[in-house]
């Protein structure tokens, strides 16, 4: 251990240079040829298999293992694109124990599922290394469709318009589009700069043109949007974090998400300050990327804390045990009191009948940092022109909003859980109304 | 402890399983490695008339293969030995003196002439050989030359040849045969006219394995050509159990011995093949496929089963499988089953009702929450279900108690055989008495 790593405060390159490349690769590194071979000859190709229908996608997911299987990945791929654009993207970051693999029948057999994520990351990447694009635009149709947000939804949703001959143009508030994917998900989840490579990939369709840096809001209204395009499509994803203060500690708290965010935008890892003692107060996805990306980064110990029970912790089991094989200890059934000299004190929680109540017994973790975790929202800035529903976009079941030629789909639309894949088959059915609608 | 000795026509081995006449046979070294790995006995790659034959100096092999590259099949253009008689010769007589307890048996083919059979026969004699068999069944480039299969597929030359040999010869003649033929019964009817002391079958399957899309020729693929090649493992199994029973239950050649030849690559397959008439097995694919220590999972298998059966030696099962192997004729049509699904072990992929529904009789249901059952009204026993389920008995095949009604056909399950052939549907039914 080097004499940076033990040093107390937030500071830079605690590790030997050459660590960052090697603690931030891969995760899971892809499947080679052979190793998908004997991966796809497990699939049975159920009836209606159960995995389709886990998929938020409903990627046929038996056809596109049977053509790996059959020596035509190329056109596994576009079995899988056809459903989901972004399913090289999805391959990677999707919480396949939660979704397709979870459903497999060979889960329930023997405990262990084919393993579809990455066999869908063998064929999406096979075809995506050829530089082919696997679609064509049809004739143009004249309409023109804006876009908010270049994230899973947005990309999803030009995509299918695209691919329809509608022109689309795509605005995003980031400096680059991808949005979560290239902002908001751990590195070792999506190396080689993989989220901008998609994107360039995606946007060979042709009719697609992404501006960046523009707002809603700010620098145009949903008014201008109805009227200068044909529909608008909302897929701006949530950029409220939920607020936790935290009396004594406020020089030392972040967000996760921000965390994450300037991680992934780096030029140099080395750089990047971290604490010696961080501690992560949230139970989901970014909980566990700002966790374990502390510790590749250098920190000692890294604690996560969550208020309520393990198994209400939206992290999936299998992510838990990559922070927990990482190093990262969990604590359940703590909440922060307040923050004191080097630490933060927490109080153990217990599940009443009047929902969640602290004990009254506490305990004291140190901390030099400390990230929020604790979800994000949805931020109006329409000042409610549009219907909300448990703080988000209300739409129906295409996808349409309370104002007519208005549709969204991803984390700021209600209903569905917040993952890039549901975002992505919002946004592609988003598209099949806006389409539909288009063509009356 | 089951005794797992051997005497097939005289030929005495530790065990039954031999080293098919082909390429593991081909040297001493690869012999004596078999017999070390403890092969009963070997029959040694054929031998021809000098100048020997030379071969193919590109790939001789192609194969098909099942789930995760399993081997199914192998097939084979390679011919009979490419090295000269008396090399051949001399390293039989030598592993045969340093392995006397093990089969020797060597493999011959020459041209159907008199003289060239005689020649050899004693030639093969002096090396102390303990038998010979007469290699009728290469499908490929021997044929070309009026050999091989080209007599097997010719009984008239399979009993001229044989007799030749057994007037020769003090050594037992076994005949193999070839199964490029369209009633196996005929060639082995042959042999035994012909005084052969047991045939042994298959030989290989007349096959092209693959079709290489890019160069568009067969593979093996030599310079752009490819030729048929003789195909065999696992693959020929079912092809091979049928030709070894039909011999074992013809009026003819019943209780000929039969060394079975076709995929055997368990202790199970070899105990199959007892079962149907064989006397010994011979092994060649799995060996290539694994090595030739697969042979210490056949004896062990095979000795453990029979120790568990009580069978003291392969005799006293060898053949009991024969009286079974019936025409369909005389299949029991009041014998009604029903498949029966077991919920515990269902693991829910729904190949079944796939199956059933797409293909068969409808008779599975599913519902919503993935529960298939069959639907005895529609299930006619056809075994498809089963066949296809993942789960090794999760589905089964139940028979309807005597008695109780088929809901399929509404008629009442009778206690007694009832055949095609006493059947009012069949024209030529005799009548009951």
């Amino acid at each position: 251990m080097s004499a940076a790593q033990r040093q107390d405060g937030i500071v830079a390159g605690r590790l030997a240079p050459e660590a960052y490349a090697e603690n931030f690769t891969d995760a899971y590194p892809p499947l080679d040829a052979h190793e998908a071979l004997v991966a796809a000859d497990r699939c049975y190709f159920c009836h209606d298999a159960p995995c389709i229908a886990a998929c938020p996608t409903e990627i046929d997911i038996p056809l596109f293992i049977r053509q790996i299987q059959a020596d035509n990945p190329k056109g596994a791929a576009k079995t899988i694109l056809n459903q989901n654009i972004l399913g090289g993207m999805c391959a990677r970051v999707c919480p396949t124990e939660t979704l397709c693999e979870e459903a497999c029948v060979r889960e329930m057999a023997e405990g262990k599922p084919v393993e579809i994520g990455a066999l869908q990351r063998f064929a999406t990447d096979t075809l995506m290394a050829t530089g082919t694009h696997p679609f064509t635009r049809a004739e143009p149709t004249g309409k023109i469709i804006a876009v908010i947000g270049a994230g899973p939804a947005g990309l999803a949703c030009a995509h299918r318009l695209a691919m329809y001959g509608h022109t689309v143009i795509v605005t995003d508030a980031r400096g680059k589009p991808g949005g979560l994917n290239e902002y908001g998900i751990a590195i070792y989840k999506t190396v080689d700069n993989f989220a901008q490579a998609e994107v360039e990939w995606l946007l060979k369709i042709g009719g697609i043109r992404i501006e960046t840096g523009s707002v809603l809001g700010r620098d145009y209204t949903l008014e201008e949007l109805r009227s200068d395009y044909d529909a608008v499509f909302l897929g701006m994803g949530l950029s409220g974090v939920n607020a936790l203060t935290l009396e004594g500690a406020d020089d030392r708290i972040s967000n996760a998400v921000d965390f994450i965010a300037e991680l992934r935008q780096s030029d140099d890892l080395s750089h990047l300050p971290i604490g010696r003692r961080v501690v992560v107060i949230g139970g989901g996805m970014t909980a566990v990327d700002a966790a374990v990306q502390s510790r590749l980064l250098g920190a000692e110990d890294v604690t996560i804390v969550y208020r309520r029970g393990q198994d209400r912790m939206s992290a999936s089991r299998h992510e838990q045990d990559h922070a927990t094989s990482a190093g990262v200890r969990l604590i359940c059934n703590a909440m922060p009191v307040r923050g004191a000299a080097g630490g933060v004190e927490f109080e153990y929680t217990k599940e009443t009948a009047d929902g969640l109540k602290g004990t009254g017994e506490t305990f004291m973790l140190e901390a030099d940092q400390v990230f929020r975790a604790i979800g994000q929202t949805y931020q109006d800035t329409q000042a409610a022109a549009l219907d909300l529903e448990r703080g988000k976009i209300r739409v129906d079941t295409e996808g349409r909003t309370s104002i007519p030629g208005i549709w969204a789909g991803g984390d700021c639309a209600a209903g569905g859980e917040d993952l890039t894949v549901t975002a992505v088959a919002e946004g592609r059915d988003a598209a099949e109304s806006i389409h539909r609608a288009l063509s009356i | 402890m089951a005794d797992l000795r051997n005497d097939f026509v005289g030929i005495k081995s530790p065990n039954p399983f031999w080293l098919a006449s082909a390429p593991p046979t081909d040297k001493e070294y690869n012999v004596r490695r078999a017999f070390e790995a403890g092969w009963g006995g070997v029959v040694w790659k054929t031998l021809g008339l000098d100048p020997h034959v030379v071969n193919v100096n590109g790939p001789r092999y192609g194969v098909v293969y099942g789930a995760d590259r399993r081997v199914l099949g192998i097939n084979n253009i390679e011919l009979i030995t490419d090295r000269p008689l008396q090399t051949n010769l001399d390293e039989i007589k030598a592993v045969k003196r340093d392995w006397p307890d093990r089969a020797m048996v060597v493999s011959l083919m020459v041209p159907c002439e008199e003289v060239c059979w005689t020649e050899i026969l004693k030639q093969v004699e002096d090396t102390g050989a303990d038998g010979i068999e007469l290699n009728f069944g290469c499908p490929h480039g021997m044929s070309e030359r009026g050999m091989g299969s080209a007599v097997g597929q010719v009984p008239e030359y399979i009993e001229m040849v044989a007799r030749w040999c057994k007037a020769a010869t003090r050594m037992p003649v076994i005949v193999k045969l070839t199964p490029n033929i369209t009633d196996i019964r005929y060639p082995a009817r042959a042999a035994k006219a012909g005084g052969a002391d047991a045939v042994s079958l298959i030989n290989t399957v007349s096959s092209i394995t693959s079709v290489n899309l890019d160069l568009m020729a067969p593979e093996p693929t030599i310079d752009g050509k490819g030729s048929h090649g003789g195909y065999c493992g696992p693959a020929v199994k079912p092809i091979a159990l049928n030709m070894v029973a039909e011999i074992a239950r013809d009026a003819e050649t019943r209780g000929m011995p039969i060394s079975g030849i076709g995929g055997v690559t368990t202790w199970r397959d070899a105990a199959e093949f007892i079962a149907l008439g064989s006397g010994n097995v011979q092994v060649c694919t799995a060996a290539m496929t694994y090595g030739f220590k697969v042979v210490q999972e056949m004896i062990t298998g095979l000795s453990d089963w029979m120790d568990e059966k009580g069978y003291a030696d392969t005799a006293a099962f060898s053949g009991m499988a024969v009286p079974n192997v019936t025409d369909w004729q005389y299949l029991n049509l009041n014998y009604v089953t029903k498949a029966r699904i077991d919920q515990d072990q269902c693991i829910k992929c729904g190949r079944c009702y796939a199956a059933c529904e797409d293909t068969s009789h409808q008779a599975i249901s599913m519902s919503a929450d993935r529960t298939f059952e069959v639907i005895d009204a529609e299930c006619v026993a056809c075994n498809l279900c089963v066949n296809v389920c993942p789960v090794e008995n999760c589905i089964t095949m139940e028979r309807l108690t005597p008695g109780t009604t088929d809901e399929r056909t509404g008629r009442v399950v009778e206690a007694d055989h009832g055949d095609w052939t006493g059947h009012p549907n069949n024209p030529g039914a005799v009548a009951a008495e």
